[in-house]
């Protein structure tokens, strides 16, 4: 693993096969009574959202309390960032009172990387979203996720899966991750969205791209509905709600054209009668509910993947462990 | 001996072979039986990665002696380590309690080598987080001495008086081909658990 998550190209097979490895076993702990280990005890983890976000920010928080981590909330609003203050200028405030990681939210693409990049912080930064640009740790839990329901089992990939990702793809960044992640896990990704919504040069990335979603959904194992970012909404993408809900929106007809095993999957929060219907939001193939609970266990194998060893010099490949060394 | 001959380090020599380690566990088996009065409320949990093989073991032997299927569960205790920010992240092996779990139950902690004595304290605070055993007791293979904390166990296959410059490998069929347990000096053991957990003398020889 590297010191930094900002984008979820940069994980191999292996990498994604460890976390996904470690987040089954981590899934375990929300079973017990003491929902804690002392793991990142006495490690300090500051979450840094300049944008508003209660689904991601809660899951980290939890992660990182269920790993005994000191938390610190920095959000934007209310902040001396809402001052004028640079993320410079922020990052070395942060690192001056010891943070260990850094998890960042950012409206701008790229910030989190910048932050990477950067000697303004020695800790590790994991990118929570930042701008149309990535979303790493939602592609994991989704991918976790589709694991557990199209190939259960530690050391499995998603090789040979078809994944169907609907909707706002120009403004997703979850989709952007979860292409990267998904075929570097061997599934075939297809995109289908209205010509508008899908962004300059998807021909270059490693998917499928079709305007018909009624002709996909029979080849889909996994179906993941995106939402319609309308605050990112600066044009008119498409005529009316109503058109793209006939379109694109998944209703119970819809679902029934899909294979037995097929589960359908939203990253939340759902705009429901648009996006997805109620009939389907409220089905047992939905895994919308799921996919927050696998959320907290996938943050927290990253968390311990990243801060739970040994803090190396900058940017230097940590020494592999020898499977041996496990033994005692 | 000269100092040459001193510092050459010795090749491992076996010290309990298949018989000896089967026979080590059927006494164990017997003693839990006759300590535990039938073993009626023991739970076996062996640590990874050894001591889940040597627990399957004495599940075995002590359902062939008691008639009764005695509840066996592993434990992984990497997120308890005292040493966890010596080394890269490691990889989670599987956890697994039974399913009427360890409350008011007799735990009995599997290993292969006890040592430092850090691994069964991380497997204490693991097991704390678990549930609340009415006891706890433990079962090892080997003692090899140089505890660094006041943990005894309560079973012992073999006593090994060792020196630190040695390191003890134990081989089971189920992960290793073949059931030995070897005595060498460090350096002729590159493989061995011990060697590769204490590489350096800076570094708190852990378990």
């Amino acid at each position: 693993m590297k010191r930094h998550l900002v984008s979820a190209a940069d994980l191999t097979r292996d990498d994604a096969l460890l976390i996904l490895d470690t987040a089954e076993e981590l899934a375990q702990l929300s079973g017990r009574a003491v929902k804690k280990l002392p793991t990142l005890r006495g490690r300090t983890v500051v979450n840094l959202f300049f944008e508003d976000s209660t689904r991601t920010k809660t899951s980290f928080e939890v992660a990182e309390k269920r790993l005994s981590a000191d938390v610190i909330n920095f959000s934007a609003k209310g902040s001396s960032v809402s001052k004028g203050e640079s993320l410079k200028d922020t990052a070395l405030t942060l690192q001056a009172m010891g943070a260990d990681a850094v998890v960042i939210r950012h409206h701008a693409s790229g910030a989190p990387a910048r932050l990477a990049q950067s000697d303004w912080l020695r800790g590790s930064v994991i990118n929570a979203g930042d701008g149309t640009h990535e979303h790493p740790t939602q592609a994991l839990l989704d991918a976790f996720t589709m694991r557990r329901h199209l190939n259960p089992g530690n050391g499995r990939d998603l090789a040979g899966r078809r994944i169907t990702i609907v909707g706002d793809v120009l403004h997703s960044r979850v989709a952007r991750s979860n292409v990267h992640l998904l075929t570097t896990l061997g599934a075939e990704v297809t995109f289908v969205a209205p010509p508008t919504l899908m962004p300059i040069g998807i021909e270059n990335w490693p998917c499928q791209v079709s305007y018909d979603l009624d002709a996909v959904l029979p080849k889909t194992d996994a179906l993941m509905m995106l939402r319609v970012q309308r605050e990112r909404m600066n044009a008119a993408f498409f005529p009316t709600e109503r058109e793209y809900s006939r379109r694109y929106g998944m209703d119970g007809i819809r679902m029934a054209q899909l294979p037995e095993h097929a589960i359908v999957m939203h990253p939340g929060p759902m705009v429901r009668g648009m996006e997805i219907t109620a009939e389907v939001a409220d089905s047992p193939r939905c895994t919308v509910v799921e996919q927050v609970a696998n959320g907290v266990s996938v943050r927290m194998a990253v968390l311990y993947l990243l801060l739970g060893g040994a803090v190396f010099a900058d940017n230097a490949e940590p020494a592999r462990t020898e499977t041996n060394e496990a033994a005692q | 001996m000269t100092a040459h001959h001193q510092s050459a380090p010795r090749p491992p020599h076996q010290v309990l072979d298949g018989t000896d380690i089967a026979r080590v566990v059927t006494r164990i088996a017997h003693e839990i039986v006759e300590r535990a009065k039938g073993a009626e409320d023991v739970v076996l949990l062996g640590i990874h990665t050894r001591g889940v093989h040597l627990a399957r073991r004495l599940h075995a032997k002590l359902t062939q002696i008691t008639g009764r299927e005695i509840p066996l569960g592993t434990l992984d205790i990497t997120m308890y380590r005292d040493d966890l920010r010596l080394k890269p992240a490691r990889a989670l092996e599987h956890t697994e309690i039974p399913a009427d779990g360890i409350d008011g139950r007799l735990v009995i902690l599997v290993d292969d080598v006890l040592f430092s004595g850090r691994t069964i304290r991380a497997a204490l605070d693991a097991l704390s987080d678990i549930g609340r055993p009415r006891a706890v007791q433990l079962a090892v293979l080997v003692d090899r001495g140089h505890r660094e904390l006041p943990i005894r166990a309560d079973y012992v296959g073999k006593n090994l008086p060792t020196s630190l410059r040695e390191a003890v490998q134990v081989r089971l069929s189920d992960s290793d081909g073949v059931d030995a347990v070897l005595v060498g000096d460090r350096d002729y053991t590159a493989r061995s658990s011990q060697a590769l957990a204490a590489p350096a003398s800076d570094t708190h020889p852990s378990e």
